[in-house]
């Protein structure tokens, strides 16, 4: 048998095959939050139906929140309401919830992972996109919208149509400077943001597997910016070192037996994917986008394109577009952009390791005079891993805000907004218009550049610095 | 319950654009609700109307050969980005029963199905065609979900291919989750081996 690692947890989780394409597949991981959960909860109570297996669903508020002072009520009366609505379901319908006082709170993506219930081999779903980060521990993981959400609180499986595969090859070894970010970025612009669309990317390469879990989770976390419905990466001893002692996991005899079986969750070697890619990870310097969408991106030694010269009158277009957008005049060198605001956080950049790479960058030093830069910490336990390391202190020290855990400038749901025309370093995912605030301009980046950024107050090359 | 798609007929509105995400589509001060209802007016609030918050008479929805449009034609990628189905409410309550695009993003396409919105699928030069048909003024056409056929008065005739599961559902209004409750043996006999 020659399977893929993604189509192993796919035939292991079909409840019943409802047509050719489409599968009823078991759900053993849903992760809910404050934004997309209120009317599939509505939908079950209209129905008077059950959610059939809580324990096997986990909740948090991240989106909507402030990331200020915790002692204080939530300013804004809408938000505060949807976050009191997600309460009394979790409440109603027995399902744990990491609550703003709670010290598991935390970006879904982030608290997944690091209690342990993430796991190789599950079938996770979340009705948020950046589900695909959970993929980084060989797991089936992906993003639903709300009516979604209500079938699987009811049902505990998706009806799903079977994506194709695409194996996405690093090889070689990168660079110093050159982060978990950079190699995904890379791979948004070379295969384009639908470039994945139907398909779940399995990463493999010998740069793929020196990474750590972070860098991992950071990878799978934007395949979605690919358009991928997934991300996976084969489990192997750094996933297993990850989880071993986390508050979900087995221990003992039940530890060493889902290990033995982990090990079996990788392709064979005579697994075909239905594409390729190779990329060779010794290539692929600091990436930063200079447009509105993820894959419009290049090297940190670049310069902004010249729309005229691209191929298509539909990609001249949308670069022109995405230029005035972004207050940008082709061949510009990117290094040496002004930037007002910087933003490291998000479900893609605000673990622990991202926190201690970027102090690295800026310890001991200042951010520059017009820059305002916060750290967002991924979740409330990232938080007070940081402080116990001294984290914050050197940010605070050089002059970035520390906050609350939560999505924040990611969205902007919360008032963490970009002005009109204020131009961002952001760790985040997504440079989309108006994302980070009405007229916001987002350039995506490592947490490592955007501390430089920071620091120099115009986008740098991290290497050289 | 999705709201049933057999056929429509309407008239087009055009958004010659690529790789429109949902945070355009709704933008997120929107998504504090807890209802299913109120997104219309906020359609691509960001484009439609000004910083002031009158319309912007530059945006094609807001032309007047778009008044009562009900399907979108567009470029591709459609739906990319964020999950939220506040977008295909969004969509659905202005008055859209499909949007035609070279392509789409995955999770969109099921949200649309979910939702009474048919995704059409065409190949980019026949879509191209459809955007360029509507310079001349107004444009109407009739989509067969029944027999995935788009045609118009003036001869534009050509297949698409739904998605088979998802077009059952919009064929017959189906309620998935009651639907899927009917296999609750299977579900049961699931869990029983994977305890
Ligand atoms: S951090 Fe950003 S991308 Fe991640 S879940 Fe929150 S809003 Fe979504």
């Amino acid at each position: 048998m020659t399977k893929t690692l993604f189509e192993r947890v796919w035939a292991s989780h079909v409840v019943k095959q409802l047509t050719d394409d489409v599968a009823l597949l078991y759900v053993d991981l849903h992760l809910i939050h404050e934004v997309t959960s209120p009317q599939a909860f509505a939908g079950l109570k209209r129905e008077g139906r059950a959610v059939r297996r809580p324990e096997r669903t986990l909740a948090t508020v991240d989106h909507s929140i402030p990331t200020g002072d915790r002692s204080l009520p939530i300013a804004d009366a809408v938000a505060a309401r949807q976050v009191d609505v997600l309460g009394g379901n979790a409440r109603e319908f027995g399902i744990e919830l990491f609550d703003l006082t709670s010290p598991g709170q935390g970006i879904v993506h982030v608290i997944g992972p690091e209690l342990g219930a993430t796991q190789p081999g599950m079938v996770i779903v979340c009705g948020d996109s950046h589900t695909a980060t959970h993929g980084a521990f060989g797991a089936f993981a992906i993003g639903i919208g709300t009516s979604e959400v209500e079938h699987v609180l009811a049902t505990q499986c998706i009806a799903l149509s079977k994506p194709r595969t695409l194996e996405a090859r690093f090889t070689g070894s990168r660079g110093p400077g050159v982060g978990a970010k950079d190699l995904i970025l890379a791979l948004i612009g070379k295969i384009g943001t639908a470039g994945a669309t139907g398909h779940v990317i399995e990463y493999t390469g010998e740069a793929i597997r020196a990474l750590s879990m972070e860098e991992r989770m950071t990878v799978c976390n934007m395949s979605i910016e690919a358009g991928a419905r997934a991300g996976m990466i084969a489990p192997d001893d750094v996933t297993f070192a990850y989880l071993k002692g986390r508050p979900r996991v087995h221990t003992g005899e039940a530890w060493t037996k889902d290990v033995a079986r982990w090990r079996r969750l990788r392709s064979n070697s005579g697994a075909r994917y239905d594409t390729q890619v190779m990329l060779d990870a010794s290539r692929i310097g600091p990436q930063v986008t200079w447009g509105t969408t993820p894959g419009m991106v290049a090297d940190i030694t670049a310069r902004v394109p010249d729309p005229a010269a691209l191929g298509t009158d539909a990609e001249r277009h949308a670069a022109q577009r995405a230029l005035q957008y972004m207050g940008l005049e082709p061949g510009t060198p990117l290094a040496g952009i002004p930037i007002d605001r910087v933003f490291l956080g998000s479900c893609t950049n605000a673990r622990i390791e991202d926190l201690r790479a970027a102090a690295g960058v800026v310890r001991g030093r200042h951010v520059a005079a017009r820059v305002r830069a916060m750290v967002v910490p991924g979740s409330q336990r990232v938080k007070a891993q940081a402080e116990a390391e001294g984290l914050d202190q050197v940010f605070r020290e050089a002059g970035f805000e520390w906050r609350n855990a939560g999505c924040s400038m990611c969205l902007g749901m919360n008032d963490d907004i970009l002005g009109a025309g204020e131009r961002c370093a952001a760790t985040s995912n997504r440079n989309f218009e108006g994302r980070q605030g009405r007229g916001g301009r987002t350039h995506l980046m490592s947490p490592m550049m955007a501390a430089a950024a920071a620091i120099e107050g115009h986008l740098v090359d991290v290497r050289g610095w | 319950m999705v709201k049933p798609f057999t056929q429509h007929r309407g008239r087009l509105v055009t958004l010659p654009r690529r790789d429109v995400d949902t945070d355009q589509i709704i933008p997120k001060q929107f998504l504090k609700g807890i209802e299913r209802t109120g997104f219309g007016p906020a359609l691509f609030c960001d484009w439609r109307y000004r910083p002031d918050g009158s319309p912007d008479p530059g945006f094609e929805l807001n032309s007047p050969a778009a008044e009562g449009a009900t399907i979108l034609v567009t470029g591709p990628n459609f739906g990319c980005g964020s999950s939220r189905e506040h977008a295909v409410w969004a969509l659905a309550e202005y008055g859209f029963r499909a949007v035609i695009a070279p392509s789409f993003a995955d999770i969109f396409t099921s949200n649309c199905y979910r939702n009474g919105l048919l995704p059409v699928r065409l190949p980019a030069p026949e879509v191209d065609a459809l955007i360029r048909s509507t310079e001349g003024g107004i444009h109407e056409l009739t989509i067969d979900l029944e027999k995935q056929l788009i045609t118009d008065d003036r001869g534009f005739k050509t297949g698409f291919r739904a998605d088979p599961y998802g077009r059952e559902l919009l064929l017959r209004g189906l309620d998935e989750i009651g639907r899927t409750l009917l296999d609750e043996p299977s579900i049961a006999a699931y869990e029983r081996r994977h305890p």
